[in-house]
This record gives structure tokens, sequence and C-alpha cells, in this order.
């Protein structure tokens, strides 16, 4: 099949148990949303997925290739890329730069040595429309660090796009963004190309709601249950653990 | 276009007009000269990658042996005695870099002081070939591209050296310029990320600890053709330690602030001792602190800083 299936995925800690037989489909195109409680595994199971952890059983494919022995940077290449949740720019690089850099290894230039890193049209012109596409031209040629921090988050979701990635993971866009910018991160995420298989891991409530198609709860590293927003809006379990807050 | 022209120009005026000023220090010039393309070779490895060292007299001593033995057993020829240098210095960096490169930080440090105590002690027992604590004597190197022989006074020394700088110069210029001097300078801000948009991390550092291995060695093969001797000295931790201070001073990751800064402390070192041969260290110490405190990115930034301040701006180091 097409995109990412996930089936029976384990991964312990020593005696821990943080993500227990694990059956996950992302298929392009998909709008997917990950919620749970704190220590749900939720990040485990993005890093088990993009390959920063490694499993201790089950199965990951690819457009039905086994993608288990693929490390990190492999699995990039192949379309599988994930924001970070705490933001790892190149913070003393400008936004610009920042965009550059991505593009540039996706083309497989990264180690050119006498051509001017800024001297290939091809490369620029996608830069720009990155740069467009978030609405950060603005602020294209400053450095990083001196961005607001919602912004940021921007450039962090622009910069994970420019691997074109076919998979894209988002965990928690919007943490640490006052809510009067989380409408930056939403309109971004609406913004993202219509075949791309978007997996958002996320805190925020009205965030999922309004970008999600289909909601999949993780609780102590098991699926509770998946559903369409509106399902899992109704569902007493779910209701039961958010406003119970028994796990937080 | 034009800045680099008119950087490239204010260089050749300043290596013309310390020629004419200072005739009678032309050996002094020359190992400033050499130190500079040393410092550069750093700034390209811990100033743009990020690469941590306190042994980067390791590769400038294997090209200052290497460079003095092909001199004396294969061939006179100083240019092809500098390439002689720069493939044992890369050598040097890519056999010790395959196992550094996997390393950080501390480890890093300690691993890179350690392959350089290693060299100067094979360099010390292996008497028969090195001359051991006596040093390599003996080289004689030809006529600068078959038309300049090395004189006395050191002229040729000088213009012969200065060249090779300017040329070390533009060519990391170049590199820090291109995908790859882009792709170290996101290392250094965040290797986790590079991993994370598809880079090899290990294989770039390694490429770039090589490229300074290479600058490093020329730098070493530059001196034993130029003082006709190379001593142990050529490995010390001393030498190493100098050339961090020097590149701090000046600013890391810019090349002209690696000129700058061991420009500057060549000749305070120099004026310092003249004046005092027991307490210069004081003055240079002064320095540095100086510096470090109120100047962090070191002195390269100083005018732009100055200029801010005349407008009323903010803090110079800022």
């Amino acid at each position: 099949m097409q995109g990412l299936e996930v089936r029976g995925l384990s991964k312990r800690f020593g005696g821990l148990v943080v993500s227990e037989d694990i059956d996950f489909d992302l298929p392009p195109g998909a709008r997917k949303a990950l919620i749970g409680p704190n220590g749900a595994g939720k990040s485990t199971f993005a890093n088990l997925v993009t390959g920063i952890l490694a499993p201790t059983g089950g199965t990951i494919r690819f457009d039905g290739q086994d993608i288990a022995g693929l490390d990190e940077a492999q699995r990039v290449k192949r379309g599988i890329a994930k924001t970070f949740q705490i933001t790892t720019l190149f913070s003393g690089l400008t936004v610009r730069e920042n965009l550059r850099l991505p593009v540039l290894e996706r083309r497989g230039r990264g180690g050119g040595l006498f051509r001017r890193a800024d001297g290939d049209p091809a490369i620029e012109t996608e830069v720009e429309a990155l740069l467009a596409q978030f609405d950060l031209l603005p602020f294209a040629d400053r450095p990083v660090v001196d961005l607001a921090y919602g912004q940021q988050r921007l450039v962090e979701m622009a910069l994970t796009l420019a691997l074109k990635p076919r998979v894209l993971i988002l965990d928690e866009p919007a943490a640490g963004v006052p809510s009067s910018e989380t409408h930056l991160i939403i309109e971004a995420i609406e913004r993202l190309p219509g075949d791309l298989a978007v997996l958002v891991i996320e805190h925020d409530m009205d965030l999922v709601f309004r970008v999600a198609r289909s909601i999949v709860v993780l609780v102590q590293g098991r699926i509770l249950t998946e559903g369409t927003p509106g399902e899992i809006a109704t569902n007493a379990q779910v209701r039961e653990l958010y406003l119970g807050g028994a796990h937080g | 276009m034009n800045r680099r022209l008119l950087s490239l120009l204010l260089i050749l005026l300043a290596g013309g007009a310390a020629y004419l000023l200072f005739p009678y220090n032309l050996a002094f010039l020359t190992r400033i000269l050499i130190m500079i393309v040393l410092v550069l070779s750093l700034d390209l490895i811990l100033g743009l990658a990020g690469i941590a060292t306190l042994g980067q007299a390791a590769m400038y001593g294997a090209g200052a042996y290497a460079a003095g033995l092909f001199a004396i057993h294969v061939w006179a020829d100083p240019v092809a005695g500098l390439l002689a240098g720069a493939l044992a210095g890369a050598a040097l960096a890519a056999l010790s870099g395959a196992v550094l490169m996997r390393t950080q930080g501390l480890t890093l440090i300690m691993l890179t002081i350690a392959v350089a105590q290693i060299c100067a002690e094979i360099a010390n027992r292996a008497r028969a070939v090195t001359g051991g604590a006596d040093g390599l004597r003996g080289i004689r190197p030809g006529k600068v591209l078959g038309l300049w022989e090395f004189d006395f006074i050191g002229i040729t020394g000088y213009w012969y050296a200065f060249a090779v700088m300017a040329l070390v110069l533009l060519a990391l210029a170049v590199i820090a310029r291109s995908p790859f001097g882009l792709s170290l300078r996101g290392i250094h801000e965040s290797p986790e990320r590079m991993v994370a948009i598809g880079v090899s991390v290990y294989r770039r550092r390694l490429a770039a600890y090589t490229m300074g291995g290479a600058v490093a060695g020329t730098a070493g093969a530059l001196s034993a053709q130029i003082t006709q001797l190379v001593s142990l000295e050529a490995f010390s931790f001393t030498l190493s330690a100098e050339a961090l201070i020097m590149l701090i001073l000046g600013g890391t990751g810019r090349l002209y602030g690696a000129v700058l800064g061991t420009v500057i402390f060549m000749a305070v070192h120099h004026l310092a001792a003249a004046n005092d041969p027991f307490n210069w260290l004081f003055v240079i110490g002064a320095l540095v602190l100086a510096v470090v405190f109120f100047l962090p990115r070191g002195l390269i930034v100083l005018p732009t800083g100055l200029k801010r301040l005349a407008k009323g701006g903010r803090h110079a180091g800022s």
C-alpha cells in the first residue's frame, strides 16, 4: 500500500513499556492527529517512525517496503520528515540560509565546494517560494534567533517541508507559541500540499480539531481509539480521560 | 564582487607596505605569514565547522617533516614540497579524524592533544629519519618555480609565503561561501538538525578536518622550507594553543579574523618580548582577557562595533 503502514509496533525501555502493539496507517493526503495525556508515548511513536529510536518489536513499512533497517537520514531521503518539538534551527543563520540548507541537501548539492551556496537559480527560486508560502519574506535576511517564537515555528515547518517529504510529522507545532499566534500555525498547516500525508502531535485541542480529519488517541503506549473529530469529541472514554485528568 | 576585489587589493597592499616599512624584519614577517596559514586552517575546522581542537600542530608538524624529508630525499622543488606537506597533513587528519570525528567536546579536545603528542614522540624516537631532538637539518629547497632562489635576507621567502597565504585565503573564502561551507556552519549551529535534513554529519566533519589538515600541512611545509629546519616544536602543544588564541583574538568563522588575530598576537608578542623579556606574557594575557570580556566575537567586529557606537547604537560586542 501507499504511504506509511505500522503494525504491532512496540518499544520498551528496560521494564518500562512506552509503546505497545500499535497499528497505524497514514496514506497520502491524510490529515491525522495523535493526541493523549502526557507520557502516553506520542513523541516516542514519532521517534520510532522517523528512526531516531529503534523499536523492540513490530514492523514499519513505507510504500510497501520495510524501512526498519534505515537510519534517520536515510528515512528523510525516502520522504519521512519530522519537525522538532523543541526548536533546533540554525539560529545564527538567516531564515533564507536555514531554508537553503535543506534544499541544497535534497538536491544532492550540499557538498559542493566551488560554486556559491546562493548561486543556483533553481534552488533560490525554491527557497523564495517557501519563504512566500510561510509568510516569511519580510524576515528572510534576519538571523532566526531574532524572530518571534511563532515565526520560528513557521521556519521549523518550512525547513522540514523543504525536504519535499511525502510524510510530514508535526511534533507539537504550536508548543510554546502564545495563543495569539496559534492561528499562524493553523493557517500554515492548512496550506500544506494536498497529497502530503500529515500527522500532527499536539496538546492544543483547538488546533487538532481545526486541522485533523481523523484523530488517534494514545494512552499509556496503546491506541485507545481512532475516529473522526466528531466521534472523538463525543467518545465517553476520551471525555473522561481529558476531563477526569486521571493520567495528567 | 567589488568587495572581494577590494579586500584582495587591501591584502596585497598590506603585504607590500609591510615589506617596504620593515625591510630588516622580513624573517619575522614571514613567520607571521606562516602562522596565518596555520590559523586559517583552524578557522576552517573550528570557526566554520565548530570542531573543537587543541592539536592542529599535529598536521602542521606532519607537513613540516614531510616537506623537509621530501626536499632532502626526493626533490628540492619548493612547490612540490608544499604539495607533499599538504598531502601529509591531509593524510594524518583523515586517518586520525576517522576516529576523532566520532567524538565531540572535551573528549575530542583530549584526543586531538593526544594525536599531536604521539606524533611528537614518534618524531623523537625515529632519530635516523627525523633527527630526533636535534631536528631535521639539511633542507635545501630549490628555486621557487625555477625562478627565484631563497636568498639570505629572506626576500624570496617573504613573497613566497605571502603568495601561499593569499592563495590559501582565497581558496578558503571560496569554500566558506560554497554549499559545503554553509553546511559546515549548519553543523556548527545544530548537528542534530543536519542529520534531520539527511546529512551524514560525520562525513562532512571528516572532510572539513581533512581539508584543515591539508592547510595546516601547507603551513608546516612553508616553515620547513623557509627556516630550512624542522624541530620537534612543530608538534608542540604550545603551537596548537597559540594558534587557537590568535583565532579567538581575531574572531572565529570569518577568515579575516584569523589574519588580524595572528598579526596582532605576533606583533604584540614581538614588541612586548623585546621591551620586557621576562613579563611579556602578562601583556598577551591582558590582551586576550580584554578581548574575551569586551569583544567576545573577536577584534574583527571592532570596526562595525565602533560605527554602531558612533551612531549611538548598541554595544560593540553584542
